[in-house]
Parts: C-alpha cells; structure tokens; sequence
C-alpha cells in the first residue's frame, strides 16, 4: 500500500515536471517572437494594449479558480476515493448560488464600466486631442491594393504610407472594391473600407519605425498580398519624403486611377505626384449615381463635393 | 449552342473540375459513390435501405441517418482543414504553397458552411432525434412525417454543398459571404449560389425541426413530467429549438434577397443602386449569433445529464441552469453586433452591444459552477463522456475568456478577424458543441444499438482531441496577436512559418483522435457480444429513457411511464420500485412513407436548376413538391395500430432476452 502510493506521489511529480518544462519552453518560445499588439508603437495601439492586459488579468480572476476547483474537486471526488463524502442528494444550495451569480456579475459589471469608457474613448470617428496640426490622409481600398492620398499635399502613393510621428493622423477610408478592412496593428485598431461610405480612423504613432499594414477582410482572391508599410518618421524626414513623391513623373488623373483600379495582385510601391481634384469624393460619389457598374464606368468628373450624407453609419 | 443553353441554363461542359485538386477530389467522389451503389446493389440491400430506412418515421433512425450523415461530413470538413493547414505551413515568402488562392478560398468557405451546417447541425438533430422522445416518456415526434421532410432536406442541402467539386465552383466568399464580395460583379460564377442553396434547403429543414420538437416537448411529455420536472436536456432542446424558429427565418430572407441581387439584378446588399451591404451584415449575424447558441445550448443540456449521471448525483442548481439557459437564449439575440464593431458604428452602439455580450458570460459562468459542484461530494466515474467534459471545462472556461477580451469593442479592434478570432470561436465551437455532442454520442449510444462503445479509445480520443486542440490553436491565439488575419493563402513574414506548422501538428494530433474514434465505432461493433447492454441502463442513469430496454423498441415504451420526480428513474431504483405495473393498451404509429425523401428530391432539383439558372427544371420541382406534398397531406391513412396482445408478445420477447426490467 505505502510503496503504491510512492508510486502515485513520483508520478505525480513527473507530472507536473513535465508541465512545467513545457510551460516554460512554451513561454520562453513566445517570448522570442516579435508579436505586434504587444509592442504598441502608437496611442492608440498603446491603449488597447492596457486594456487587452487589464482584462486578460481579469479574467484570470474567474479562470483560474475555476481551474483549481476543477482539478481538486475531480481528484477528491474519483470514485475510488471512498474516504471522501458522498451526498448524492443534494440538489442546490441558496447561498452558494449567489455566490457564483454574485462574483462574475460583479466582474462583468467592473468590466462594463471600463468597456463604456474606452469604447468613447477608443472611438475610430473621434480626432485625438494634441497640440500639433493633424494630417489628413484618405485611404481607398482597391483590388487588391491600398491607395493613399494626401489631399493637403496634393501627392498619392500605392501601398505605402508614409506618417511623422508624434502627429494625429486622420485615416479617412473608403473602398472601390468589395469590403475590406484597414489594419495597423501596432499603430491601433482596424476599421473596415466599404465602398460608397467613409469610414474614419484616428491613428497617432509614438516611434520610428516601419510597420506592417494589411486588410483584414476577406476582398477576393489578391486579398493575401492586400500589405502596404505604414513608415513612420520624423517630422522632418516626411517632409523630404513628400517632396521625393512630389518629384515623380506620375500623375494620378481620372484615367490613371481607372487603370489603377483594375484588379491586380501584389502591386508595387507607387507614388504619385499629383491626383486629379476631390479625387476621394469622386470615388466615393461612383456609388451614389442612379447606376451603371461602378467599376466599367468612366469616373465623372464633376461629382459633388458634399458628403455629408455618405458617412457610414 | 444558345439551344444549349435554353435548356442548361449556365450548366455546360467547362462546369467540369479543371484543376488537379478540384478534379481529384470530383473523381474521388464520384468513385467512391459509385461503389456505395455496387455494394448496396451486391448485398442486394436496396429494399432493406428503402422499407428501413428512408421511409422510415422512427426517430431513432432518422437520427441516426443525421448522425452519419454528420460523421462523413466531418471527414470532408476535417480533409478541408489538413488542405488549409498545409498550404499554410508551406505558402511563405518565395513559395506559393499547393493550392490557387482561388482553391483555398473555396476550401476555407467550404470547411465552415460544412461544420456548422452538416457536422454541428446534423449531430444536434441526431441526438435530439434520438433521445428526446425518449427522455420525455413518448413513442413518437409530434409530427413524424415532418420530421422525415426535414431530415431529407438536410440531406439535400449536404447534396448540394458538395456538388461543386464535380460541377462547377464552390463559393470563395468565406463561410457567411459578405456582400459586395458575394454579389455578381465580384463572384461571377456559381460558388456563391451552390452556398445559398445549400443552406437555403437545410435551413428549411431545420425550421421544420425546430416546430416539430417545440411541440413534441410542449404536448408529448409523460402523464406527471411537468416542465420543471423535465430532464434538462430536453429543457435545452427546447430552448434551442425557441431560438430556431425566431433566427432561421432571417437566414431564408437573407439569403433569398441576396440570390435576387445576384440573378435578378436587385440592389439590396449592392454597393451602387442604393443597396446596403452594411444590412447583409446585420442581418447575417442576427441569425448567425443565435446560430452558435443554438449549437452550444444542447451541449449544455448534455453535459448536465452525463456530470449528473457519472457523479451519481443530482443535478446542482437544476433551476439555475434553467434560468441560465434562458438567460443566455435571450441575450444571444441582442449581441449580433459584436461581430462587427469594425463597421463603424458609434462609440454608444458599441459599448452598448460589448456590454449585452459579457453580460452572456454570467449565465455561462454560473453553469460552469453548477457543474463543478454537481461533482462536489459525488462518487465520480471517469467514463469518456466524463473525460470529453473535463476537456470542455478547461478549453470552454478559456475560450470564455477570451470571448469576454473580444466583447470590449478595444480590444476587438486589434484582433478582430485575425486569428486570434479564429482560434477564440473554434475553442467554443470544438470544446463546448462537438465535445458536448461526443459525450453524448457515447453516453447515449448502447441506448439506441444496444452495446456500449470501447471505453479505452473513447477516452484517448477524448485526451488526443483536447491535447491536439491546444497545440493546434494555441499557435493562432499567438498569430492573431501578431497581426496574422484568418484567410491568408499567402503571407510573407517568416517568423509565422514555424507558429503554423505547430499548429499543423496539433491538426494531425486531433487527427489522430478521430482515427481513435472511427476504430473505437469498428471495434465495437465487431465486439459488441461482449458489450451487451442488457440492463438498459448501463451508466446507472437518472432519466426515463435508462428504464426502457436497449436498443429501445421501436414503440420506445410498451407502457407508458408516469413521473413524480426530477430524476424518476434514479428514484425509482432509490426506493427500489423496479417493476412497474404492467397493463398493454393499444397503440398507434405512423406508417412509413417515402414522401419525405421525394419532397426533398423535387426541392433539391429547385436547388440545383436555380444553381444553374435552368427555368423548366426549377418549374419541374417547384410543381413536384407542392404535388406530393398536397398528396400527401390528403392521405389519412397514415397510421397503423398495434394491438395490446401484439404488444404484449414483442415486449415479452425483448425482456425474455435480456434480463427483466
């Protein structure tokens, strides 16, 4: 019987060895790899990193009693421990109950308060708050490319855009293709590209650096290489980037963008050194004419400006 | 040729599979139908399958033919995923992988159309079918003939879901075919009417279900069962089957305006002509949240019929989770939302619908607890259903979590279709429905074949399953937060390579689970002397359908029971009250009929003739079903009765078999 349970015992720390080796591989494993959300480098991205970390450890709270209480209670309670009580007739117990409606509804209510608060302040639509002028850029998802144009510069580029940190960027989205969705992981959060609507997105980087953009709505079949580069830089090195751009022989005319708009797959940086006038709202206002298929049809020229009724929602 | 394509329709010889994959997979399907027919006809079994089977109103064999249908389903489904999980192991930087992105976006919409639709649907019906006269103390569904329909539309459906791979394309749109991907201009070809067809007819038929077992519960209960006395499986059922019939109307509406976009040139879900993809969206989801309760509620009633069985104890909290349930039933119709906080929506629509979805995991909670503490002081018997329960506490408690983090509409910004979300609902899906379902699969089964399953297999498919589901999703947890978005047939960034082939490996582990299985279902069959359930009651069971022999008779009861108790069975052995009064009266059952099968054929032929855009043959069908369907219901002659003395002398057989009752 003792050298039985010796047996157990050994087992058992074999058991949990095991685990814990493979926990820490795991972890050490996890810990090499360059994960995007977790290194925010914008305030945005930053934000949604705290709150995924408050309420993953929130939810530890619940999940890991549940764990523990799970393991014990199936250990002690094995049908060949008939040291442990049995009580088969028990069929509830008031206070317990309350209990456990009590507790998560009481972490849900803590999370629900900190959910209504981040969601304003999180809010796509809602310009961030900073001393220094914001930069517009609207973004049109094409198949299967992403166009930036810069209506304050005057310049456009394909699956490349270039930002000065430290600087709120106003992402003003639309989509000539089916939907899809603008996604700067380490920048913050995505919003989806619908065409004949705007959508809006409201991105500050904090850090250099080169980060990778993609849609993550599913556009057809180029949707895979649907990447561009979000390149954020110093104020200065923007400067001289708009003014390289500015230098290309491209011009991004009515036509150009129809030719542009064809569906490719993996389209090459591209950058445009000047874009036909209310260019965006041209593309946009496709949708809103009494018909034709939008993507055979000419883009007109004298499409209105106003787009107040255009907003997604 | 034009004379080709009036009668047609879009049908023509480049419908043919063109590619390797698509064409191996075509020839594949076709062969091995072919031989299914070879060996029905050797075994000269046609009239067998026909007088036993297809007519058959029973619903132990409707469920059963669910149950297959749903295993063969998940094979596809499950060579889908080794399909996905190559090319994504392989598809990096310079290479391309195996397949076309046009290949592997028809294998990932195909993968999940089939497991929600064929595999999770299908095994919920079975054992609805199954076990819920049973469990009630009644010898038949409200409505047995229904019941066939919609079995049979299902199986037209499954037809037609699976057609593309000799004909045509499937639909590359992913599995709910967001407009304006899925509209004509973007999806020219037939992908995307094979989808809506295919769940068009299924959706029908589970309708129809969802009527049929409302009422069966409702009206068909035994003399004493009143609804707080009823097990708490069928409670679930019942629930589920509310929530059917509110969310599968919107699917057939949907999906219907969708089809008129597509043939008709309408502007409902369009981007241009005032059409509004936003609503597709929307309404998509107002079915396909509830979708997923629907599939997970019935998990709950089982789970809470084998923690109470194998514990030897009652139930914890049988109200509560009642109230739970309902609970969770309610709110899953006012959180659709959740599913795109990305869209746009304002700051207080959001909040709003994050909060309706956290407030879910309350109720969820609760259950959980309710099912710990059912084990709490019990006499705990690790039979595989145990086992299948301990994997869905641990991977459904973290799946919960992780539910909870994507209700905060932050954090859904950053991993919203990413795979991240992918790993997240799959953690539900696998541990709380096909877990739930496996349980009750083998909980149930020496009830309705009359032999238990091989245990040792059982179980270590249950602890391959849940091993291989954690490396398996584990690596997308990881890749979602890396920024890797589900339905890459391509990506460029090594450092993702080495996370997908892991979670390849975790596919083959759960491979290996279901290898396990469809030994243990071999073995056991071949075995099944030495594993006789001879009692009826081989788990020590709680619940009416324990104290009908097994496999139960066709009539289930030859006398009715009566209940006083929650648990009226385990009473009844409490108080040792094992006999009952024996007194055979009469009964009536219904006739079969081969109207069900040949409604669903006409519907099938509406199916495939709108898939193809061919009018006559549609006219054909549409006429057919409403022909047969009127025939039918006009025939009164559709039950037959047997007689107390037969009943006696069946029932006397079955006991002088087995071991007295």
């Amino acid at each position: 019987m003792r050298k039985l349970k010796m047996n157990t015992k050994v087992r058992l720390l074999l058991i949990a060895l095991l685990a814990a080796t493979l926990i820490s591989v795991t972890c050490w494993y996890i810990s090499t790899l360059h994960i995007d959300i977790l290194n925010p480098k914008g305030l945005i991205a930053e934000k949604e990193y705290n709150l995924l970390v408050f309420t993953t450890l929130l939810g530890f709270v619940i999940v890991i009693p549940v764990f523990i209480l799970a393991i014990t209670i199936a250990w002690r309670y094995r049908e060949g421990n008939t040291k442990a009580k049995y009580t088969p007739n028990v069929s509830g117990n008031r206070i317990a109950e309350t209990i456990w409606w009590g507790i998560p509804i009481l972490l849900i209510a803590i999370l629900s308060v900190v959910t209504w608060t981040s969601t304003y302040d999180l809010d796509p639509h809602k310009p961030l708050a900073s001393d220094v002028k914001p930069i517009t850029i609207q973004v049109v998802a094409l198949d299967w490319k992403w166009l930036f144009i810069y209506p304050e510069q005057k310049i456009a580029s394909v699956n490349l855009v270039q930002i000065p940190v430290d600087t709120p960027i106003n992402f003003v989205i639309t989509a000539d293709a089916p939907m899809n969705s603008f996604w700067i992981p380490q920048l913050g959060g995505q919003i989806y590209a619908m065409a004949g609507m705007t959508t809006k997105l409201h991105l500050n980087a904090t850090e250099k650096g080169d980060y990778k953009g993609s849609s993550a709505n599913i556009s057809g079949e180029g949707f895979s290489g649907m990447k561009f580069i979000a390149r954020a830089s110093s104020k200065e090195e923007f400067n001289a980037w708009v003014n390289v751009v500015k230098a290309s022989p491209e011009h991004l005319t009515n036509a150009e963008y129809t030719a542009l708009a064809k569906p490719s797959k993996d389209a090459p940086v591209t950058y445009y050194s000047a874009t036909a006038d209310d260019l965006y709202d041209t593309i946009l206002m496709q949708y809103m004419m009494p018909h034709e298929s939008s993507t055979e049809q000419n883009v007109s020229r004298d499409a209105h400006t106003d787009h107040s009724h255009t907003e997604g929602h | 040729m034009n004379l080709f394509a009036n009668i047609l329709g879009k049908l023509g010889p480049d419908a043919l599979p063109q590619e390797m994959v698509t064409l191996g997979a075509g020839i594949g399907m076709t062969l091995g139908a072919l031989s299914l027919v070879a060996l029905i006809t050797y075994l000269k079994r046609w009239t067998w399958l026909w007088k036993e089977w297809i007519t058959s109103l029973d619903p132990k064999k409707i469920g059963i033919m669910y149950i297959i249908v749903a295993v063969f389903m998940m094979l596809r489904g499950f060579a889908d995923v080794i399909m996905m999980r190559l090319q994504q192991a392989l598809s990096v930087g310079e290479s391309n992988g195996l397949f076309t992105a046009d290949t592997f976006q028809q294998v990932f919409s195909a993968h999940g159309t089939i497991m929600i639709f064929f595999v999770a649907m299908g095994l919920m019906f079975g054992i609805i079918n199954l076990v819920v006269p049973l469990q009630l103390g009644a010898r038949d569904v409200a409505y047995p003939f229904l019941n066939s329909v919609s079995f049979w539309l299902f199986f037209a459906g499954m037809i037609i879901i699976n057609l593309p791979m000799v004909l045509g394309e499937f639909s590359a749109a992913g599995w709910l075919a967001y407009p304006p991907l899925s509209e004509i201009q973007y999806s020219p070809g037939v992908g995307v009417d094979y989808w809506i067809w295919s769940l068009q007819l299924s959706g029908i038929g589970s309708l129809l279900s969802g009527i049929n077992f409302i009422v069966t519960i409702l009206k068909m209960r035994a003399p004493g069962m009143t609804l707080m006395k009823m097990p708490v499986f069928s409670w679930s059922v019942l629930i589920s089957m509310i929530m059917v019939i509110f969310a599968f109307p919107i699917l057939t509406v949907t999906l219907t305006l969708l089809y008129l976009d597509r043939t008709m040139g309408m502007h409902f879900f369009t981007a241009d002509g005032g059409g509004n993809m936003m609503m597709y969206v929307n309404l998509i989801w107002a079915w396909g949240h509830p979708e997923v309760y629907i599939l997970v509620i019935p998990a709950f009633g089982i789970f809470s019929e084998v923690v109470a069985t194998f514990s030897r104890k009652r139930l914890f909290g049988y109200k509560s989770m009642i109230y739970a349930m309902s609970a969770i039933a309610f709110l899953s119709f006012i959180v659709w939302l959740h599913h795109f906080f990305t869209m746009g929506a304002g700051a207080s629509v959001n909040a709003f619908f994050g909060i309706m979805t956290m407030i879910i995991g309350i109720p969820t909670g609760v259950k959980i607890f309710n099912w710990l503490f059912t084990m709490f002081r019990g006499r705990i018997k690790f039979n595989s259903p145990m086992i299948w329960f301990m994997g869905f506490v641990f991977l459904f408690t973290l799946g919960g979590m992780t539910g909870v983090m994507l209700a905060v509409p932050g954090i859904d910004y950053q991993v919203h279709n990413s795979l991240f979300l992918v790993a997240h609902f799959h953690t539900m899906i696998i541990s709380g429905v096909v877990f739930g379902f496996f349980a009750g699969l083998t909980y149930w089964f020496p009830k309705v074949f009359g032999f238990t399953l091989h245990e040792g297999l059982g179980k270590t498919a249950a602890w391959l399953w849940s091993i291989g589901f954690v490396v398996a999703f584990g690596p997308l947890f990881i890749l979602g937060l890396m920024g890797a978005t589900r339905r890459l047939d391509h990506y460029e960034d090594t450092g993702w390579q080495t996370l997908f082939i892991i979670a390849g490996v975790g596919v083959m582990i759960i491979g290996l689970g279901i290898v396990c299985q469809l030994l243990q279902l071999f073995i056991s069959i071949r075995r099944r002397k030495q594993n006789l359930d001879t009692t009826g009651d081989p788990w020590n069971g709680r619940t009416l359908e324990w104290s009908t022999p097994s496999p139960a008779p066709f009539y289930n009861y030859a006398v009715m029971p009566t209940v006083t108790e929650r648990d009226p069975f385990w009473e009844d052995k409490q108080a040792g009250k094992t006999t009952r009064p024996v007194k055979y009266t009469d009964i009536h059952m219904p006739k079969n009929t081969g109207a069900g099968i040949i409604i669903a054929g006409f519907s099938f032929l509406v199916g495939f003739a709108a898939v193809w855009h061919i009018p006559w043959l549609a006219t054909i069908g549409v006429i057919g079903a409403i022909v047969m369907t009127i025939i039918r219901l006009t025939d009164d002659n559709t039950e037959y009765t047997i007689s107390a003395v037969e009943l006696a002398k069946l029932d006397q057989a079955i006991h002088s078999k087995g071991q007295p009752v």
